[in-house]
């Protein structure tokens, strides 16, 4: 749950208004201008360096297990990762990865 | 050859969108629901979805308000998952660029991936004038976006009712999971992502979630550094 106090409604238009600016920035502000390569080297990984970080711990320490390594859970993650990685289907990665955790969770009892 | 007219090209462009609704329609109920289930109401959850309009931030910053990391914190993460936008902006500007300027803001309010990388694809193929091009982004936009906002609104009435059996919990990681795994395509991604999930575990302790940023700005560069390394010398 999220904390009594948190500020909610400031992170929602902060983030919509930060997110919308960067959608608008080149086609709004920047325009038709060729940026330095170096920059957008470094903007192709920006995904694929936050959200494994993000998960990781997640992964690793699932708060509904008290932060206890879960077979099930990291079972069902590694078959999200190898369903995606082969089929570069989001939908499908998903599935492999619930479908998965179902099954163990049934197993494992 | 016959012209396309303008109409027939936002319906083209509507055709070509429909597929995504497999996408996007699911993401959307499941934000609905895990939004809900970290104790936001209807509104702040569609406000969500409404303002902001970028499905993986949206999960990060509900993921990091629930881990109590601090406002700043948030925001930073959450808009480091939307940079990859400025690059849809830069590549698309090329084609809608001379459009008047409300036209090009409602246009950057609805460049998420699914209309972006249609579009994109689209266009370079393609000799449409500027206003075949819009109308065809417009029919793009059209199944995708009024979806995302309609099944997250059903995802934050069923949100209640789910019992914990069902264990939910993991639907983050694995939706996060699966938006990442597909674009492992290459090495340096790869190195990027490992590179991540290294330095976020081993900085999990660093107060205010600031090992997440870290590990960020670093798995970035060497992403970066293992292109270059890895590009033929000529």
């Amino acid at each position: 749950m999220i904390p009594e106090g948190t500020p909610i409604w400031l992170v929602i238009v902060i983030l919509g208004l930060g997110t919308f600016l960067i959608r608008f920035s080149f086609l709004g502000l920047i325009g038709d201008r060729q940026l330095p390569e170096w920059f957008l080297r470094h903007l192709r990984y920006t995904s694929v360096a936050v959200l494994p970080g993000l998960v990781a711990p997640l992964v690793v320490w699932p708060a509904a297990t008290d932060g206890q390594l879960d077979p099930a859970r990291l079972t069902a993650a590694g078959m999200a990762v190898l369903v995606g990685v082969v089929t570069k289907n989001v939908i499908a990665s998903i599935f492999a990865g619930g479908l998965t955790l179902y099954a163990m969770l049934f197993l494992l009892g | 050859m016959v012209t396309s007219t303008t109409k027939s090209i936002f319906f083209k462009g509507v055709l070509d969108g429909l597929p995504f609704l497999l996408v996007v329609g699911p993401f959307g109920l499941l934000f609905g629901v895990i939004a809900t289930e970290a104790g936001l109401n209807v509104a702040e959850t569609m406000g969500f979805s409404v303002l902001v309009i970028a499905g993986a931030s949206q999960f990060t910053a509900i993921q990091l308000m629930v881990d109590n990391a601090p406002t700043a914190i948030v925001l930073a993460t959450a808009l480091a998952v939307n940079l990859r936008m400025a690059m849809y902006s830069a590549s698309i500007t090329p084609h809608l660029g001379a459009a008047p300027l409300w036209k090009r803001a409602l246009v950057a309010y609805f460049l998420v991936d699914q209309t972006y990388a249609v579009s994109v694809d689209k266009y370079e193929r393609s000799d449409w004038s500027l206003p075949q091009k819009l109308a065809y982004f417009f029919g793009v936009v059209l199944p995708i976006c009024p979806m995302w906002y309609v099944l997250t609104l059903t995802g934050a009435m069923l949100g209640e009712a789910i019992p914990d059996a069902w264990a939910l919990d993991f639907a983050v990681p694995i939706t996060f999971l699966a938006l990442v795994a597909p674009a492992l395509r290459t090495l340096p991604h790869v190195a990027a992502a490992v590179t991540s999930i290294v330095l976020a575990l081993a900085l999990a302790g660093l107060p205010y979630n600031v090992g997440l940023i870290i590990a960020a700005i670093v798995a970035m560069m060497v992403g970066a550094q293992a292109e270059v390394m890895m590009r033929p010398r000529k």
